[in-house]
């Protein structure tokens, strides 16, 4: 689990799977609603010009979060 | 034998197509009405499934069944007070897992439910392949393909609603998912306890109470306690001791664990439905192809400067011309009835009242019409979701969301918007705190209204410089809006941020039906408040503005003075001659000083004279006083009103050139109360329009707190000002 980090390090373009999200209440249903469940495969797509929000590739859709809603979720490197 | 309508529910996600189908179900038989309880749109129309009449309800669009958003609520409750006799669930297909999240928790729920799977054109286009009729066997469900923006499956989805509703009639048979073995035995244990106290009973199933329990839902736990307060307390002391053993054993909350396991029931579904590309899988998409381009880092916000420029200039290049017929038609209207009836109140009251009062406001229609309709567009491509995500970071630092930049150009973020539409906008806004913040200071902006009363002071005291003047207002008002915006997220709109988890929806096509019927609903909206509401408070404002009426010894003065002039007049034209230019003059200025005296006796202009006292700490003297009065009407009223209490006679808001030489001359209005003034009107009270609007989108309470904040607000910068710009002068 040492390849683990939060979503806001995570590199451009890189396939990655959640581990953990550990928000709170409204914030972490509404991360849970659109999917984000550990074991979820997502790739960072892009970063808003001022670097935050950031934009989130799942499966089948794109969504956009926060950085500060970013550091509630834990990912690692899929192969 | 009328039999009983039935209604039907149509439920979905966000940018799901929802509305679409919602138009291709029902035509235009479809009105608009309010959720109970909440501010949130309530759609219905009519449909024929063969020959029964259905009802069709639009509920919000939602991603879950929890109670966290309005939204929420308004659906959910609709699904259990309501009890449609069937629900039709409008899928993204080409994004099932996510979608069947859903409805998955409104077969939980138990309501007969129908799936309709719409954008399978998208589906195919991306390769992928969907086993309908294995859909159908492992959901229980009847699932229909359906292409809403095409109208194609309309029919067979409606049958499908309406047969299932008959064959059901009525009867709930809610799904029963394992949720594992940590909360399965909780939940068995708790659907006794609620069977036994029967709480919600007869409204949903008790296994879904016990679900919420789990969830933290506060809306149920509050009505556990209501009717059974021993038996609330059971399921509490459940649902806190499961939650402190996940907490210890996994580091997990029994709701992330509901999560998790919805969407493995849901994930065991989509593996056999749903048959991805084999080599298409790292296809980059057009949609994500275009992203590249237009949220860039640099080329992102230069297309959106430059669309927002566009959509500005469009709107009021297009809108001109209509606009300028609506009003050249009330001004005919207004000068044939002038000619046709004999001078007096009634004819005062209909002219100057109620026509120039609603055609000021009808005037707007094509403008607002041409602007929600480019808006709709927008939202409608997905371009909208793509601003909220370039601008977020700038607005989430004065507690607003990136979306609010929409309302606010709209308003008059650049100089000549109108702040009717732009609130209106905040609709978009889907975070409360967020939409009410925007909503409240989106009014400061420079609006088309207000433009010429700055521009009118620009020349009386910044002669040559009016261009800068107008920057510098348009500048202060963003300045005011934002800083505003954080003082209220800070104090009376306080709390978290609603979270940013978005949906980036992919670039579409917009339907022009769908435009049309939302650029009408909207506008007619507009159209029904000028007819009821403004007509009133112009009907109010002309009153205060005539009565009481300047006494019969003040009249014979002035028409003293006019007689003596028309007998010299009259003794010139009996010689023949053209009478000179100084007679007419005279004359006019005779009536002009009649108008001035009259407003001066009328109830505004006694309040004006009274408030003298109050505003002399800004420079304003009484004149500006009624004029400031009038602009709570219309911020149009202003300019015109100043003029008649200049004794100028009647001033056009366009051509304000004589306004600004008499204010300039005028020794009790100094540049700094013109600076005063501007910071004024900047802030002040919005207009009674936009105050309507206001009470539509939030409630009359935050209507009457922005008028009542706006103008103690711009009182305090207009004293503060011109004390400070008197001293440095």
């Amino acid at each position: 689990m040492d390849s683990c980090m939060t979503l806001r390090r995570a590199q451009v373009n890189k396939k990655l799977r959640i581990c953990s999200v550990g928000a709170p209440g409204e914030l972490g249903r509404r991360i849970r609603d659109m999917g984000l469940i550990p074991g979820a495969e997502v790739t960072v797509v892009g970063k808003a010009p001022l670097k935050d929000p950031v934009a989130l590739r799942l499966r089948d859709f794109t969504l956009t979060l926060r950085n500060s809603e970013a550091d509630h979720i834990v990912v690692e490197a899929a192969e | 034998m009328a039999t009983p309508k039935l209604t039907i529910g149509l439920a979905g996600n966000p940018n799901c197509g929802k509305t679409t189908l919602f138009n291709a179900l029902t035509g235009s038989h479809q009105h608009v009405g309010n959720w109970p309880g909440v501010t949130v749109e309530k759609k219905m129309g009519h449909a024929l499934a063969g020959e029964a009449e259905l009802d069709v309800v639009d509920l919000p669009g939602t991603y879950s069944l929890t109670a966290y958003s309005e939204e929420e609520k308004a659906a959910r409750n609709f699904l259990i007070e309501d009890r449609p006799a069937a629900v039709i669930d409008v899928l993204n297909a080409d994004c099932l897992e996510r979608n069947l999240y859903l409805a998955v928790q409104i077969m939980e729920l138990g309501v007969p439910l129908v799936l309709a799977l719409n954008m399978m054109d998208e589906v195919r286009k991306s390769g992928k392949d969907i086993d309908t009729a294995l859909l159908t066997r492992l959901t229980g469900c009847p699932a229909v393909e359906t292409v809403a923006r095409q109208g194609k499956g309309r029919r067979e989805i409606l049958a499908a609603a309406y047969s299932l509703a008959l064959m059901r009639a009525g009867e709930w048979t809610p799904l029963r998912i394992s949720y594992g073995p940590d909360l399965d035995p909780v939940l068995d244990e708790m659907e006794a306890i609620v069977e036994a106290a029967g709480i919600m009973a007869g409204k949903v199933p008790p296994r879904w109470v016990g679900l919420k329990y789990l969830e933290g839902d506060p809306s149920v736990t509050r009505r556990g306690r209501e009717a059974s307060p021993e038996a609330a307390a059971r399921l509490e002391t459940l649902t806190a001791k499961v939650a402190q053993h996940l907490k210890k054993t996994l580091n997990t909350s029994p709701d992330a664990i509901i999560a998790d396991y919805r969407y493995g029931y849901i994930a065991g579904i989509v593996k056999q439905v749903v048959r991805y590309p084999a080599i298409n899988q790292e296809r980059i998409r057009l949609s994500d192809r275009m992203d590249q381009v237009l949220t860039h880092q640099f080329a992102g916000p230069v297309v959106m400067a430059l669309v927002i420029y566009l959509l500005y200039t469009l709107t009021f290049a297009v809108g001109e011309l209509p606009m300028s017929w609506v009003q050249n038609a009330f001004s005919w209207l207004g000068d044939s009835l002038k000619e046709n009836m004999g001078e007096g109140l009634l004819r005062s009251l209909l002219v100057d009242g109620a026509i120039a009062g609603v055609g000021g406001v009808l005037g707007f229609v094509p403008l607002i019409m041409i602007m929600f309709f480019l808006l709709s567009a927008l939202e409608d491509t997905g371009y909208v979701a793509r601003m909220a995500y370039m601008l977020d970071r700038v607005f989430r630092i004065f507690g607003l969301h990136g979306t609010s930049v929409l309302p606010f150009i709209v308003s008059g973020g650049i100089a000549g918007g109108c702040a009717v539409p732009g609130v209106m906008a905040t609709r978009a806004l889907r975070s409360p705190k967020e939409k009410l913040a925007t909503l409240l200071t989106a009014p400061f902006m420079t609006c088309g209204a207000k433009v010429p009363v700055f521009l009118m002071l620009a020349a009386a005291f910044f002669p040559g410089h009016e261009a800068a003047v107008m920057s510098a207002v348009t500048l202060s008002a963003w300045a005011a809006a934002l800083l505003v915006a954080k003082l209220l997220r800070s104090t009376v709109v306080r709390g978290e941020s609603t979270p940013f988890v978005m949906e980036l929806p992919p670039y579409r096509m917009p339907t022009l039906r769908g435009l049309c019927i939302h650029t009408w609903e909207r506008s007619w909206e507009y159209m029904r408040k000028a007819g009821t509401i403004i007509l009133a408070i112009s009907v109010l404002i002309w009153a205060a503005m005539t009565f009481p009426a300047l006494p019969d010894d003040a009249n014979k003065v002035f028409d003293d003075r006019a007689m003596a002039v028309n007998a010299q007049l009259e003794s010139q034209a009996e010689t023949g001659e053209d009478p000179p230019a100084e007679l007419e003059d005279a004359l006019a200025r005779i009536e002009a000083e009649r108008s001035e005296a009259a407003l001066r006796t009328s109830f505004a202009g006694r309040a004006g004279v009274a408030m003298e006292s109050l505003t002399a700490p800004a420079g304003f003297n009484w004149r500006v006083n009624i004029a400031l009065l009038g602009g709570f009407a219309a911020k149009e009223v202003i300019v015109s009103t100043l003029g008649t209490a200049y004794s100028l006679g009647e001033i056009e808001a366009e051509d304000a050139a004589p306004l600004s030489e008499m204010l300039s001359k005028d020794e009790s209005f100094s540049k700094a109360a013109a600076l005063a003034l501007i910071a004024f009107v900047i802030l002040y009270a919005p207009c009674s329009v936009t105050i309507v609007a206001m009470a539509k989108e939030a409630g009359w309470r935050w209507a009457l707190f922005s008028m009542t904040f706006n103008t103690a607000l711009a009182y305090v910068a207009a004293v503060a000002l011109f004390q400070v710009s008197r001293l440095l002068a």
